[in-house]
């Protein structure tokens, strides 16, 4: 039998009945793995892999920026580059989900991300604070927050 | 700094100090870092690589910490003189093996080193002697920090540091710990030390890495899991269990002496033996003898020996070392002679193991159960 994801031998074999309903689900091993099936803690099968289910990624399906393709991703375990995490973003989670103690970074961030991020996060700022001036008619407000935005974009062209 | 030059030196953590140096040989800690925009080594073409290397090679360079360092270009790097920087653990085996559009940079002093196209753009890389991963992270965290400043790396905010292989996904940080455990071993007490470590999620591995055998008592403790933990919280697992090693190593070796001393003894004196009169010497036994001999060395069971003779000795009697400096190929026949013949010579200014009587000793209870006819 085939596996209903990617096509190889299907090994793992699953059904699963809720409300009466019976959904059976038929995957090879690295696609079970990959959809996190190994963790029994809590796993829908419905929710995994039907009801939200992305279109199951094809072994053509390549890297718009390396042409990397599925297949290959299958064959060596590894990435082509940086935007593959991107293109095979779905199904990841499981993967990562077995390999490390979570699913999002909460370590290092690089110097240039954490200034990007702080200014856009204060572009948002003022840009909540220029909205309630002109509601609230502050004109004198408005037009020094104005400029305060416009200095801080023409000196971060990123955030324009 | 000419490649002869770096390799005449010993690096400043075969000094044989450090916290807990009996027993832990080197920290070390390696960060993963990759360019935006560029394909994974491993599946770039080599027309790419060579373009990444002429983008970054300069900025490594121009690091503070790499003034008067070594570096160089693979494809002008011997084969000999490749596997010399691997049994120094300044490139990985499977950078080595590469050549192409890949470079290494070594510091000075050889506690830092930049592998550049290994399976990510850069491997950067920090040793320190003894137990000290907050050290030689510090010092790797301080290179990433400039090297982002002058380059674009490939970041994510939910996955982090963007690797070739998911396994080193968010921090691209492991963190490793060398380890000599002779008692743990002679004991047999290594095996259920090695699961309960395996069983928090931490790697053990033998002296160079993956897939190798743990020669010479010498095991790698490593983090598996790099995604979803703080370096900070990596490294202070790590110790943790580090520090319990250590100490069930420390225990197991006084135990050793009490019950057990004329084992003890016996297979120091062999060890010295063997090492100070042998003529042949497989790579093999010449480790796993020189452990014996650094746990006597430890134990004080041999007079006057300094820790870092028998460090320097386990590095030059590998086989590219050996190569090295016979200034050619050696077949494994005459690297055995000549490994003996160097061995020899280092520990002719040892006095030898002291010769105490153990016979009487009250935890030797039953000294008639010997095979003598």
């Amino acid at each position: 039998m085939k596996c209903d994801v990617c096509e190889s031998e299907a090994t793992v074999f699953l059904t699963q009945i809720i409300n009466g309903q019976m959904t059976t689900v038929n995957l090879c091993d690295t696609c079970s793995k990959a959809k996190g099936v190994t963790d029994e803690t809590g796993f829908g099968l419905a929710e995994a892999f039907l009801s939200q289910a992305p279109a199951p990624i094809s072994a053509e399906t390549a890297c718009p920026e390396c042409g990397f393709t599925a297949a290959q991703l299958k064959k060596i375990g590894r990435m082509g580059c940086p935007e593959c995490y991107h293109t095979f973003r779905d199904g990841l989670d499981g993967l990562l989900k077995s390999m490390h103690k979570g699913t999002r970074h909460v370590g290092k961030v690089p110097h240039q991300i954490v200034t990007q991020n702080a200014i856009a996060g204060n572009l948002g700022l003022l840009r909540e604070e220029l909205a309630s001036a002109v509601r609230d008619e502050r004109y004198e407000d408005a037009a020094r927050l104005k400029s305060e935005i416009e200095s801080l974009q023409s000196s971060h062209p990123s955030h324009a | 700094m000419r490649f002869t030059t770096l390799i005449k030196h010993p690096a400043d953590w075969m000094k044989g100090s450090g916290l807990h140096s009996d027993v832990v040989m080197t920290s070390r800690v390696r960060l993963a870092r990759n360019l935006r925009g560029f394909s994974f080594p491993g599946y770039s073409a080599e027309r790419q690589r060579v373009e990444l290397l002429e983008l970054a090679r300069p900025c490594v360079e121009s690091l503070p910490e790499m003034a008067d360092g070594y570096s160089e270009e693979y494809s002008g790097l011997s084969k000999i003189r490749k596997q010399v920087l691997v049994e120094r653990h300044l490139v990985s085996r499977e950078h080595a093996a590469r050549a192409a559009g890949c470079a290494v940079v070594v510091d000075r002093k050889q506690s830092l080193s930049i592998m550049i196209n290994e399976e990510d753009h850069f491997r950067i890389q920090g040793i320190r002697a003894g137990l000290n991963l907050r050290s030689a992270y510090s010092l790797v965290d301080k290179v990433d920090t400039a090297l982002e400043s002058m380059l674009p790396y490939a970041y994510d905010d939910r996955l982090g540091y963007l690797t070739a292989c998911p396994t080193n996904l968010g921090t691209g940080m492991r963190a490793s710990v060398m380890l000599h455990l002779p008692a743990l071993v002679l004991s047999d007490q290594i095996n259920p030390v090695i699961k309960a470590v395996g069983k928090i999620g931490l790697a053990v591995r033998g002296l160079y890495g993956e897939g190798t055998e743990a020669l010479g008592n010498l095991f790698q403790i490593s983090n598996q899991h790099t995604l979803g933990e703080k370096e900070g919280e990596i490294i202070s697992q790590i110790e943790k269990v580090i520090e319990r090693v250590v100490s069930s190593e420390v225990n197991a070796r006084q135990k050793l002496l009490e019950d057990n001393p004329t084992m003890l003894h016996d297979q120091v004196g062999r060890a010295f033996a063997i090492l100070r009169y042998a003529h042949v010497l497989t790579s093999k036994e010449a480790l796993n003898l020189l452990s014996l001999l650094r746990l006597g060395a430890d134990m004080d069971l041999i007079p006057n020996c300094d820790r870092s003779l028998l460090d320097m000795l386990l590095l030059e009697i590998q086989p590219a070392h050996l190569q090295l400096s016979a200034e050619r190929d050696l077949s494994p026949e005459e690297r055995d002679t000549r490994r003996a013949e160097i061995t020899r010579t280092r520990l002719q200014l040892l006095t030898g193991p002291s010769n105490v009587s153990t016979i009487n000793q009250p935890s030797e209870e039953k000294p008639s159960d010997s095979n003598d006819e």
